[in-house]
């Protein structure tokens, strides 16, 4: 299928078209390699399905805790010593943790690999969590709280959004944890957390680069497949009751622009072959965002001159449920009214007169463009096959997303804008500026120099 | 152990040819002048594409600071005869990516295409209306300008901008890197569109021009796209250099700001690109809070105090020696002792220098890693353009593995000690003396 994409379009994808291996140990630890051999390097990612979705009441932002402690040493490993051998090595590596997941990487020379397992399956079940560590690093992960959310209006708009939108399904709290949750979070939480998903069973490596599969594979088994299963918890889908009208908010903070952000439920990807609405959904917010004259941005901040900025964004995978959001911040003089009102008048002109072949035609070239460019960066690619991975879909699913992209036709675009841009899914919030607390000036610009 | 034994042959085989792994850049001019740098490589169907001029804020005319950053935001917004619309459209339809960078220094455009011929065939021919005729058009110019008097006033809510802002205004003082790249609500407010078109004409020439392409298309095939490029282009003369940045005096600003956190910067002058002591800077800044948390100031700051999340410092080489700057973040209430333990720790290192074994380990990831720094065509891209804007040596990526293995720890003491007197440093605080929020 792929290549006949090519031939249409005049490309030339002959070329090494990555292979991906699939499989499970028999401890349930699921390996999955792409050998892309462009450059003598490679990526390993270990994922864990485990992230702020599976978190409770009071321990809110712990599945980001831990994922800091898991630097902090093992048994064999002292703290710090992680990095140092990884750095040694030349490699880079850090980690990330998402409502759905929470993921390790390394990036190294190819031959570097069983170094990265080796420490990998080492912290997979000998982590060490001492309270004095703790004690120090639940600090830092207050700073990165102040950093990312308090001190940035918009972030502090999204967060308390989507607890507005999000009455019951744990994606109403933040991956980053309220601050009071942090505050009084112990080692102990860290632990149990660990003790419940940390297992080789909810667990998941991805390598891709110039390896080869068979060795990989052959390596996996040796490091991680003695590992001991562990049984893990059940799961409840803690569905989201339906939403029964309109959610308005205003959030103040300290800020200088307002700024709107407007979200409705939305589905996601489940059965990746029959579904048609998130990739319809995908098409949408392209036709609505996808370049610099896409119909949000000719509308609002090119005819009518309103916005300073505006966007759409809708991500179809996911473990739970969806979001479609359009997000803008006005000109001066402008409200966030006067913003809302014209971006209804956008999605009234999809919803009853449709899209354009021309415009339908132009979102499918930017996706199958997008789908050569991101071979450009292994990275990228092994994080989607994580990510496809732990969401429950099939890579399958990865691959044959474009051709089902390309098969939405406009009527389903007109479609899901009716559906799912009501205003009973419809919650929405505006960030009302107050004054920068005192003066914003320079205290006296005082110039002191110091005597040391 | 078969695999064991795989490996180990892996080892003796690409360890050395990966740390050499040279690329084959080839270089010409084109017949106005414009410098090439083009690697080709057949691996996936496309092409990248950066077209770099000294046309940065550093270049902007005194009176009016914002001037180089409009003229460089306005260039696709109508262009050859094409809207704003048209040019975001047909752009589109090819599937093509036009992006830009803009810094003190630099204004440059970039392109990813489809290397197959329609496809390229649009986006080039919309790449070269985009440089050669931008439009400047009066309403574009008065739209772009209330869209970034929103963009500075967003600015001024982010402290970690209000610092970065007081910063280079403390180091650079008078001269010209001194200002935003962004200009301010003043001055941008002046501008016309004969002061774009001026710029333009000044610094968007052929002569100023370098041209870097990667990807799946032959040497033919790169030159007349390069001639392309540039034979449209303003034929004016090469930009006059910017005078040199004289040393700031020792000073502590503090400014108020409703954040729950300090934000704290930390510097001085630090190097030029083509600094002879670049690389003993480099490696050795890499343990002093280069390195992540392999670094001193990561161990001191975040690892062993909880202070901040992140916690830095770099060197920003420019065409004059750009910052030397050393960061972090924290609670308001802990500002004094994080900037203590901070200074105390650049201090020491300027002092000791690194250790033996610190050095060694900055060495081993550096070079251990350089595959890592040209394993994608965007990132090789990234090196042409740098080669070429900064007329660094052809073979800089071939050397460069040797020149971080010849850094000693003498090398590094003597050329932090020569640059950076710890008593002579530039303290920002932003969030201080607001008063404010969190307990």
């Amino acid at each position: 299928m792929r290549s006949m994409w090519g031939m249409l379009l005049g490309l030339c994808v002959a070329t090494a078209q990555a292979a991906i291996t699939d499989v499970t140990l028999d401890n349930g630890m699921r390996v999955i390699v792409k050998e892309d051999r462009r450059a003598p390097v490679m990526v390993s990612q270990v994922w864990y399905r485990a992230g702020s979705v599976d978190e409770v009441n009071g321990t809110t932002g712990v599945a980001h805790v831990l994922e800091h402690m898991m630097f902090k040493g093992t048994k064999s490993v002292p703290p710090g010593e992680f990095s140092k051998r990884i750095a040694a090595a030349g490699g880079k590596e850090n980690a990330f943790t998402s409502r759905d997941y929470t993921a390790y990487f390394q990036q190294m020379q190819k031959d570097r690999l069983e170094l990265s397992m080796q420490l990998e399956a080492d912290r997979m079940t000998n982590l060490q969590i001492s309270d004095e560590l703790f004690s120090k690093e639940i600090q830092v992960v207050m700073e990165e709280r102040r950093m990312r959310t308090d001190d940035k209006p918009q972030s502090v708009l999204y967060e308390r959004l989507m607890a507005a939108a999000f009455q019951s399904h744990p994606y109403g709290r933040p991956i980053i944890g309220w601050m009071n949750d942090l505050e009084n979070m112990t080692a102990e939480d860290a632990r149990d957390w660990y003790e419940r998903w940390y297992a080789p069973n909810n667990a998941t490596l991805v390598v891709a680069g110039d390896v080869d599969a068979d060795a990989v594979i052959a390596l996996a088994k040796r490091h991680f497949g003695t590992l001991p299963v562990r049984e893990l918890p059940p799961r409840k889908p803690q569905q989201e009751p339906e939403q029964l009208g309109i959610k308005r908010m205003v959030v103040k903070a300290p800020a200088k622009v307002p700024y709107l952000l407007m979200a409705w439920h939305a589905p996601t990807l489940r059965d990746w072959q029959n579904d048609w609405e998130p990739y319809a959904l995908q098409i949408l917010a392209g036709v609505l965002d996808g370049n610099d004259s896409a119909r949000l941005q000719k509308s609002l901040v090119k005819t009518q001159q309103i916005a300073a900025s505006v966007g759409a964004g809708y991500d179809a995978v996911s473990r739970g449920p969806g979001m479609f959001m359009i997000d803008a911040s006005p000109v001066e003089g402008k409200t966030v009214a006067e913003l809302e009102n014209a971006i209804r008048k956008e999605l009234q002109k999809v919803q009853q007169e449709g899209i354009s072949e021309a415009e339908l035609k132009r979102v499918k070239a930017q996706v199958i463009a997008a789908d050569v460019y991101q071979r450009d960066s292994l990275f990228f690619q092994a994080m989607q096959l994580g990510e496809y991975a732990k969401v429950g879909l099939p890579l399958e699913a990865l691959d044959g997303r474009v051709d089902k992209l390309r098969s939405v036709t406009a009527e389903q675009v007109q479609a899901v804008a009716r559906k799912w841009l009501q205003d009973d899914r419809l919650n929405l919030a505006e960030l009302d500026p107050q004054p920068m607390s005192g003066q914003p000036q320079q205290s006296a610009d005082a110039e002191v120099s110091h005597a040391h | 152990m078969p695999i064991k034994h795989f490996f180990r042959l892996l080892l003796l085989i690409c360890v050395v040819p990966a740390a050499h792994a040279a690329l084959n850049i080839q270089h010409w001019q084109t017949t106005q002048g414009a410098r090439v740098f083009f690697v080709e490589n057949r691996d996936l169907p496309m092409l990248d594409l950066a077209v770099d001029f000294p046309a940065g804020s550093g270049h902007d005319p005194a009176a009016k600071p914002g001037i180089a950053h409009l003229a460089h935001g306005l260039l696709d917004q109508g262009a050859g005869g094409l809207s704003d619309t048209e040019i975001a459209h047909r752009l589109a339809d090819s599937g093509a990516i036009l992006g830009g960078r803009f810094d003190r220094d630099r204004a440059g455009v970039t392109l990813r295409t489809l290397s197959s011929l329609p496809e390229r065939e649009v986006a080039l021919d919309v790449l070269t209306r985009v440089l050669q005729q931008p439009a400047f058009d009066a309403d574009v110019l008065s739209r772009e300008r209330r869209r970034l008097l929103a963009a500075l006033k967003e600015d001024e809510a982010d402290p970690g901008e209000v610092a970065s802002k007081a910063f280079y205004r403390a180091v650079y003082g008078e001269h010209p890197y001194a200002h935003d790249e962004k200009g301010d609500a003043a001055s941008i407010a002046l501008v016309e569109r004969a002061d774009l078109e001026a710029f333009h004409r000044r610094h968007y020439s052929s002569p100023n021009a370098v041209i870097a392409l990667m990807g799946d298309i032959d040497r033919a095939t790169a030159e007349a796209i390069a001639e392309r490029i540039a034979g449209g282009l303003p034929q004016g003369a090469p930009v006059s250099p910017l005078p040199a940045p004289v040393p700031a005096k020792s000073q502590e600003q503090r400014i108020a700001h409703p954040s729950t956190q300090s934000h704290v910067l930390v510097g001085a002058l630090g190097m030029a690109r083509d600094d002879p002591e670049f690389f003993p800077l480099f490696v050795g800044n890499y343990v002093l809070g280069g390195g992540g948390f392999d670094s001193r100031l990561m161990r001191e700051v975040r690892d062993k105090r909880g202070y901040a999340y992140s916690t830095y410092s770099y060197f920003s080489p420019m065409t004059h020696a750009g910052p030397f700057v050393l960061g972090l973040q924290t609670k308001i209430e802990q500002t004094d002792d994080a900037l203590k333990v901070a200074r105390d720790t650049l201090r020491q290192f300027i002092v000791d220098g690194p250790s033996e074994a610190e050095l060694k380990q900055a060495r081993d990831n550096l070079t251990g890693g350089f595959p890592l720094r040209i394993d994608s065509n965007k990132k090789i891209l990234d090196y042409l353009a740098m080669i070429g804007f900064y007329r660094l040596p052809l073979d800089y990526l071939d050397t460069w593995v040797a020149r971080v293995e010849a850094v000693d720890v003498a090398a590094v003491k003597r050329a932090f000690a020569a640059r950076i007197d710890p008593d002579k440093l530039v303290t920002v605080v932003v969030g201080a003396g607001s008063g404010s929020a969190q307990p």
